[in-house]
């Protein structure tokens, strides 16, 4: 065993043996999200490094502690990329945050989410065991899809050693179009867009405008381009707003000191494309063909649950102040039973980023 | 005085669980007798059978809940089942066990149009969903060989793929929302109709778990909008070497066809006289590659492909003038398996994924094996993701032929984790792939999986036995095999 992943699995053991919680720390970049950081740091980003990586094959194998600007950059040189758009949030994130956190950026409507790019993983559980899941292939029903449940995990299970991915080709066109309607038109022609074959990448919605992003082969990105009409902006307008769409760089995603200090949130609601305009104070960012509706406003969280329930989803306290109305919405008790069961599966000793998730966990 | 404790009889036994079945069940829902339950002895891997206690049929969730307590109560082992085409013997019944049917939960609930969903129960077949969902121009994805007959629930329960995985996913990237009861019969739902749910993602844990985690009755499923026009390629290859080779060519230019397949010419001549979709006999092999899209998309693509394939050495190319051609291309290779069985009195089908770039060297050590086990293998891929299906051919009644055949399928697995891939791609490891479980995970990565199988079964009565090799399976077969280059079970006292 290498030295950076052995003196990993002594932590693991003397965490274990002592009940001392550890918080799994890749770049920190996403700190400022889920419930908050408990436990001694373990610096992961010491297991770096591409693994393994064959263009043809469209499988990348890389260790967790990977800038996942790294990555992204040794797929682009093949023209290659994550077709999931991880968001950056700072510079310094890795890979087994990204997948830890679980988050995918405006394309995720169209080309599926980090849990769906998983392949395969290799874990340190709770007791100490370095395990590996899945694969490198893209089928593959080997027992159950563990390295799947690790996406979104937030690291309550175990610390990601190696992660392989499937990666995709770039787009050879894309096109950005823009349109000056209400939020109601909007949902309503992205619903119907989404039931046609359509090259649709990524689509946000602010303040009177649909921008829609169209990829694919350049005869389809053209020909949808003649037929939904609307503004084109410029490629590199279109790129930088996509960009800090995903990066929430734009001015919507950022809450000052000042906002913060007045109970301003950033909610993000997850609901069905098709669910009616949610009404809520403050102001709002759709993407995702409707289906992830960000919320700024002071609402509190009940009634900031209670709307995304009545609109079939659920909401996250994104950024804000005061999380003591808990940042993820509560589970069943089933769901939770189900939880705890797995935590006690796989961290019997209850070291990994306790509470992160939820209390308890 | 002690009291005698005895086992009790099996009839006794049925007796019990057939009177708290009809409990929970109209009379007619439960079949006991063994003419009536001769039908669900085993499914599509008939070389395993086993009788079970009663095969409950329930039509509503409220008996389905009913059942699973009553069940549960008794500490009786319950297998879900769908259609019965697993191959994998997935549904292969407990000898003292339930075989929960979920044949009539056979209703399409909704399509909803703008959403681009259906909800189904767990009984509906694979294709009636697009058949339904045509009417919108949309369809459902996943396409198993068996989808006139395979039920979405099955679907869930292996994970299903198809021939379109590569471009459109297996079932996991397909369903958003699986509605259920846990093996006590609370209710529970994993995903939702929103992209994405509060907590861990336990849908991609369900899907796939064989019917072990939780019984599906009723799912949501994403629809596409149907492509306005697809063509296939057909192009020959003189040796399967290139034809490998092409396959990597085609992925390398930044092109995911919607289906890329190969059949190697001991299949072709196997098909071409089942079907007589003109397949080029003279050829080593041969590459379906499909795309899909918009027409014009389409004709881009195709002109990519062909120049491709055609740098890659292919010795002729044909394009699908018409959709009754492609369906014809195609009509071959969705035959495969029946045109198999024309030729020999009875077929293994293996399902191993590898890495693409290990293809020829695959095929090459399926040929030492033919000569090695003195039986004849016929092969297709999903050449697009890497996965196989050799076809081994043998004669049952023969019994050496059959032990020969075991031993043959055991290589290609052993030799397909050794190339990198895995012991099964989509038809799932059942009691089939038990032994080659052992090859592909450590004991520790067992006994994991047997941890998450008790967060949601502590009692282990769903499905039990299957998926999850015991240590002892593992360590009596681990007495021929060795594990990642270590010596299997060093921890386990040998004598």
């Amino acid at each position: 065993m290498e030295a950076v992943l052995a003196r990993i699995v002594d932590r693991v053991h003397h965490a274990r043996l002592h009940q001392s919680p550890l918080e799994i720390r890749g770049g920190g970049t996403k700190s400022f999200y889920g419930e908050a950081p408990m436990g001694e740091p373990l610096d992961v980003t010491g297991l770096a490094g591409i693994s393994s990586y064959e263009p043809t094959e469209l499988v990348v194998t890389v260790r967790a502690g990977t800038p996942l600007a790294e990555l992204e950059a040794a797929l682009g040189a093949h023209g290659q990329c994550l077709p999931f758009e991880p968001p950056h949030f700072s510079a310094g994130g890795t890979v087994g945050g990204m997948v830890a956190a679980g988050l995918s950026g405006p394309a995720r409507a169209n080309v599926g989410s980090v849990r769906d790019h998983v392949l395969g993983l290799t874990l340190l559980n709770g007791r100490a065991e370095i395990l590996t899941f899945g694969g490198q292939v893209a089928k593959n029903v080997a027992g159950y899809d563990v390295s799947r449940l690790m996406a979104g995990s937030w690291g309550i299970l175990g610390i990601l050693c190696d992660v392989s991915l499937k990666v995709m080709p770039v787009a050879p066109a894309v096109a950005t179009l823009c349109f000056d309607w209400d939020e109601s038109r909007a949902l309503a022609q992205l619903n119907r867009w989404a039931s046609q074959p359509l090259p649709i990448t990524g689509s946000s919605w602010h303040d009177g405008r649909l921008s829609l992003r169209l990829g694919g082969a350049r005869a389809a990105v053209s020909a949808a381009c003649g037929r939904l009409g609307g503004t084109l902006l410029e490629p590199d307008a279109a790129a930088q707003w996509w960009s800090s769409v995903r990066d929430h760089t734009q001015d919507f995603f950022s809450l000052g000191a000042a906002e913060l200090a007045r109970g301003e949130c950033l909610w993000r609601l997850s609901v069905p494309a098709t669910a009616a305009p949610v009404q809520l104070p403050g102001r709002q960012f759709i993407e995702w063909n409707g289906a992830e509706r960000w919320w700024r406003s002071t609402a509190g969280p009940s009634q900031v649950r209670a709307a995304a329930a009545a609109a079939g989803g659920h909401a996250t306290l994104f950024r804000g102040a005061d999380k003591s109305g808990g940042v993820f919405t509560p589970l069943g008790d089933v769901l939770m039973r189900i939880h705890r069961g797995l935590k006690q599966a796989f961290d019997p000793a209850g070291i990994f980023n306790p509470g992160r998730l939820y209390a308890g966990l | 005085m002690q009291r005698m404790i005895s086992q009790p009889t099996r009839e006794q036994r049925q007796a019990d669980v057939v009177a708290a079945l009809r409990e929970a069940l109209p009379h007619e829902a439960v079949l006991f007798r063994r003419e009536d339950t001769a039908p669900y002895e085993c499914d599509a891997l008939t070389a395993y059978r086993a009788t079970p206690l009663a095969v409950a049929m329930p039509e509503t969730e409220a008996q389905v809940a009913a059942t699973l307590a009553a069940c549960h109560r008794l500490a009786v082992p319950i297998i879900a089942r769908g259609a019965g085409t697993g191959l994998s013997g997935g549904a292969l019944p407990h000898p003292l066990g339930v075989i929960l049917s979920l044949a009539r939960f056979n209703r399409i609930l909704k399509i909803d149009a703008a959403a681009c969903t259906a909800v189904v129960q767990s009984g509906v077949r694979n294709l009636a969903i697009s058949e339904a969902a045509a009417a919108y121009g949309l369809y459902y994805a996943p396409d198993p060989s068996s989808q006139i007959a395979c039920t979405i629930g099955g679907n869930v329960a292996e994970n299903s793929g198809g021939v379109h995985c590569l471009k459109y996913g297996l079932t996991l990237h397909n369903v958003l929302r699986v509605r259920g009861f846990m093996v006590d019969g609370t209710p529970v739902e994993f995903g939702s109709e929103a992209l994405d749910s509060p907590g861990l993602d336990l849908l991609p844990l369900v899907i796939g778990s064989e019917g072990m985690l939780a019984v599906t009755t009723e799912v949501t499923v994403k629809l596409i909008p149907k492509p306005l026009l697809a063509r296939c390629i057909m192009a020959s290859f003189d040796d399967v070497e290139s034809a490998g080779a092409a396959v990597a060519s085609v992925i390398a230019r930044g092109i995911i066809p919607a289906g890329l397949e190969l059949m190697d010419q001991s299949m072709t001549a196997c098909v071409e006289a089942f079907v007589h979709a003109d397949y080029d006999l003279e050829a080593a092999a041969i590459l379906l590659c499909e795309s899909d899209g918009t027409p014009e998309e389409v004709h881009e693509e195709i002109q990519r492909m062909e120049e491709v394939l055609t740098q890659a050495g292919a010795s002729r190319l044909e394009v699908s003038r018409d959709e009754a051609q492609r369906l014809r291309f195609w009509s071959g290779r969705k035959n495969a398996f029946p045109a198999s069985g024309g030729i020999s009195p009875d077929y293994m089908c293996m399902d191993s994924t590898i890495p693409r770039k290990r293809l020829a060297e695959m095929l090459r050590a399926i040929q030492q094996m033919e000569i090695k086990y003195g039986l004849r293998c016929v092969n297709v891929f999903h050449a697009g993701d890497g996965n196989l299906h050799p076809l081994i051919l043998f004669d049952a009644e023969q019994p050496d032929e059959m032990r020969r055949c075991e031993l043959f399928g055991a290589d290609i697995l052993e030799t397909s984790v050794r190339l990198g891939g895995t012991v099964t791609g989509e038809h799932g490891v059942g009691v089939e792939k038990l032994n080659s479980m052992c090859v592909q995970f450590s004991p520790a990565e067992c006994a994991q999986f047997l941890a998450v199988k008790h967060a949601f079964d502590p009692l282990e009565l769903l499905n039990p036995g299957k998926v999850i090799p015991s240590l002892q399976r593992c360590a009596e077969y681990g007495k021929m095999h060795v594990h990642r280059g270590m010596l299997p079970f060093p921890e386990l006292p040998r004598f």
